[in-house]
């Protein structure tokens, strides 16, 4: 149904699209299929494009693929929810379990930039607890880095994204303020902030990825209210506009329409390149090292058809545990009508927010936390929301619609526990390419049901407190994560801390398929801080020449630093 | 129908040549606008059950100029094979449960009222989408395709979704519309701009 998306790769002949200016073109640097490149990297959203820059930064020679188009938002963006449908990766999977997620729109993207073309900018840390979860929390897993070493790559990435928002964040320790002042809090926001303040919790502007001041080429946000369909203006920071560019400056090619189907193990048990899919036909480009940044579907998938001889339950896949411990973030909501005029379809969809239930332990009966935000869903969207959540069709379906104005919403991105159980395999059934497609098998929790239920109890009395009438709850799910976790262990996990193949020690995972645990937050800061950390231990490595040696397994257990309390 | 009179005056094709819609939006929208596209995907009979069902699930007035072709948009959908981007294990896919769950529809419209589902009274076909939507169906073609999963996974949310792409249906819950390049600058409670819908009590 798209009408506008462009027909043939545009990263060819020496020279890539100018994202920044209509009909532009910049150069850009060209490896051939029979080049050893240093880094093929699959996938170029907020793990691979933010690893593609950092690593051409350091001079290495990059291959970006992505199995979408390059598009050019200035001309190609339209302020329309069907059309901007091209955006999504809506090749077929199969759904199964106790809670069959909907992937498409709200988690999956098909485009140079990959997801953060149509994320909701939601920028958020951490909370430094999280990183040891198991340790300070009991519960999930520890990761194998530090909160601190992880702050400082969060420094890093909201400055090259121009985070806007608050100067002083209330929750966690003591940050400097953020680069770009905060977003002006619409109507829908300030329902949040009214209802937080009659219940004694703290909230927040939220902090965003789109400039509230002119960046460069990028405009400030103009409120138009379409960023998770696109932004056709350039305000988001996207990877398609912030680090895509970056790395091209730097000398990394980027393939677009370029469909990775295997990446190939050598006999010395070592990868040596990649079978990718291009204008018609399989080409295979020769890599000394390959970077999967397909995010937690896409990458398990091909780790896992990328099975030989000598992997034949996948590659990296000795342990077993590629796929599993699949998460999503439950994103349960409450909506109802106020007597003022809210007009939510204005400005950025989640411009307040409270970590309340982040940072508070105390009187909660499960373990993890869920932050919420205030809501603006475009019209199909929230049609979609109410006839799903309370059935309605016929004249009682148009009636509820026609409060649209009137409405205002809160919703989590609440935290799931992860399960082996819970997962991403291969179906039998196959794509346009051959390629076996993935099933994704996914059921909550009782921990993860408990916290629904806290968190939609507590956001009906918020609602409520504000002056809402009429409210009604949905259920949904956001994000995909873990499915190759990282660890300490190499019993336990797929990769160790730089996203690094305990199996195969140049052969790596740069995604929110890293996550051991998801937190309460959306992830993209997170795996932009990650991919920023691999970047640089990566350069450290290749400057010892340990890169083509396999991963250090550890010598005792707890090396990672202790962590400092937090105020 | 009073929310008709709700936004009265207001109309987001007025502001086509504003600085609110830029050239590929005004492209989309206009082709959405055009002749709707012939049919495709479903047979004739199909057809005319599918025309019967989205007029119960969004009653549309009778008394307006333009109304939205959801049926049209549905059948473009399933020819182009435009998915979502994922199928429940077990479900045959969006082509196929929209085949198998309109001959269900009509079967049980049989077994229930004796007639098909297009030759009921709008109320009779109420009742028989209300019993698909609560499962309470006696045709066997159920069997394999989850009645209430079908209802609301895909008969709704197609129906809905095609309906609310369209400006008619922007215009009458007051929808700012397509917004790019301007956006808007009034954001507070019960505050808006000059080119947005007015609220009239």
């Amino acid at each position: 149904m798209p009408d506008i998306v462009p027909p043939a790769p545009r990263g060819k002949d020496g020279r890539a699209p100018d994202v920044l200016r209509p009909g532009g073109w910049v150069p850009m640097r060209q490896y051939r299929d029979s080049d050893e490149v240093d880094f093929a990297i699959v996938g170029t959203g907020a793990g691979g494009g933010t690893l593609a820059a950092r690593l051409a930064e350091a001079g290495f020679s990059v291959v970006g693929f992505d199995a979408g188009p390059w598009f050019r938002p200035l001309e190609e963006f339209a302020s329309d929810e069907l059309e901007q449908t091209k955006l999504y990766w809506t090749d077929n999977r199969i759904v199964a379990g106790e809670n069959p997620i909907e992937l498409g729109h709200n988690n999956s993207g098909k485009a140079v930039g990959g997801s953060t073309v149509h994320f909701a900018m939601v920028a958020l840390r951490f909370r430094p607890e999280w990183f040891k979860a198991r340790t300070k929390l009991g519960y999930g897993a520890d990761w194998p880095v530090s909160w601190q070493e992880m702050w400082r790559y969060y420094d890093e990435v909201e400055d090259a994204l121009k985070i806007a928002g608050p100067v002083r964040f209330p929750w966690g320790p003591p940050r400097r303020r953020y680069p770009y002042r905060p977003h002006e809090v619409n109507a829908a926001g300030l329902v949040l902030a009214r209802g937080a303040e009659k219940l004694g919790i703290k909230w927040c502007p939220t902090p965003l990825a789109t400039v509230s001041a002119p960046r460069d080429l990028s405009p400030p946000c103009v409120y138009r209210g379409f960023c998770v369909i696109g932004c056709s203006t350039n305000a988001k920071q996207s990877a398609l506009v912030v680090w895509i560019p970056r790395a091209l400056a730097a000398g990394a090619e980027i393939r677009d329409l370029a469909m990775v189907g295997r990446i190939e193990l050598g006999p010395n048990g070592l990868v040596t390149g990649l079978y990718y899919h291009r204008e018609g036909e399989w080409r295979f480009q020769r890599a000394k090292n390959v970077v999967v940044a397909g995010y937690a579907i896409e990458t398990p998938r091909l780790l896992l058809n990328s099975a030989c001889p000598q992997f034949p339950g996948g590659l990296a896949n000795s342990n077993g545990l590629v796929g599993k411990y699949f998460m999503v973030q439950s994103n349960d909501a409450v909506w109802g009508r106020m007597d003022e005029e809210i007009r939510w379809y204005k400005g950025p969809p989640s411009l307040a927010l409270t970590e309340h239930w982040n940072y508070t332990d105390a009187g909660k009966d499960f373990f993890g936390g869920y932050a919420y935000m205030s809501q603006g869903p475009l019209p199909i969207e929230f049609a979609r929301t109410i006839a799903g959540a309370r059935g309605l069709w016929g004249q009682g379906l148009r009636d509820a619609m026609s409060n649209y104005i009137h409405m205002a919403g809160l919703k989590i991105c609440g935290e799931v526990l992860p399960r082996e159980d819970n997962r991403v395999e291969l179906a039998d059934d196959t794509d346009e390419y051959g390629l076996r497609i993935a099933r994704i098998v996914f059921g909550y929790c009782d921990n993860d049901n408990r916290l629904r239920r806290h968190a939609v109890r507590f956001m009906r009395d918020a609602l409520a407190a504000a002056g809402a009438r009429d409210i009604w709850e949905s259920e949904s799910t956001a994000h995909l994560n873990g499915s190759c976790r990282m660890g300490e262990d190499p019993a336990s996990s797929v990769v160790n801390a730089d996203g690094r193949s305990w199996d195969i020690p140049n052969l790596w995972v740069c995604d929110g398929s890293l996550f051991p645990t998801v937190g309460g937050v959306n992830p993209s800061l997170t795996i932009q801080a990650l991919a920023c950390r691999t970047a640089d231990r990566i350069k450290a490595m290749a400057a010892r020449g340990e890169l083509q040696r396999p991963a250090a397994r550890p010598v005792r257990q707890h090396t990672a630093p202790r962590m400092n309390p937090v105020a | 129908m009073t929310e008709q009179n709700r936004f009265s005056g207001y109309s987001t094709l007025a502001k086509r040549d504003t600085p609110s819609w830029n050239a590929q939006t005004r492209a989309v929208v206009d082709k959405r606008l055009n002749d709707p596209p012939p049919r495709c995907f479903f047979t004739e009979d199909e057809w005319a059950l599918l025309v019967a069902i989205c007029a119960r699930i969004i009653p549309q007035p009778t008394q307006r100029d333009r109304n939205v072709p959801i049926a049209s948009f549905i059948d473009q959908k399933m020819a182009e094979n435009n998915s979502d981007g994922f199928q429940h294990a077990g479900l045959p896919g969006m082509q196929q449960e929209w085949r198998r769950g309109l001959s269900a529809i009509d079967t049980e419209a049989r077994l229930r009222f004796g007639a098909a589902f297009v030759d009921l009274p709008a109320g009779r076909q109420d009742e028989v989408l209300h019993m698909v939507q609560q499962a309470d169906v006696r045709a066997p073609a159920w069997a394999d395709l989850p009645a209430q999963q079908f209802f609301k996974g895909r008969l709704l949310i197609d129906i809905v979704t095609m309906y609310y792409a369209h400006p008619q249906a922007w215009d009458e819950i007051g929808f700012g519309g397509p917004a790019s390049p301007r956006g808007y600058v009034r954001m507070g409670f019960d505050r808006y701009d000059p080119w947005e819908a007015v609220e009239h009590a």
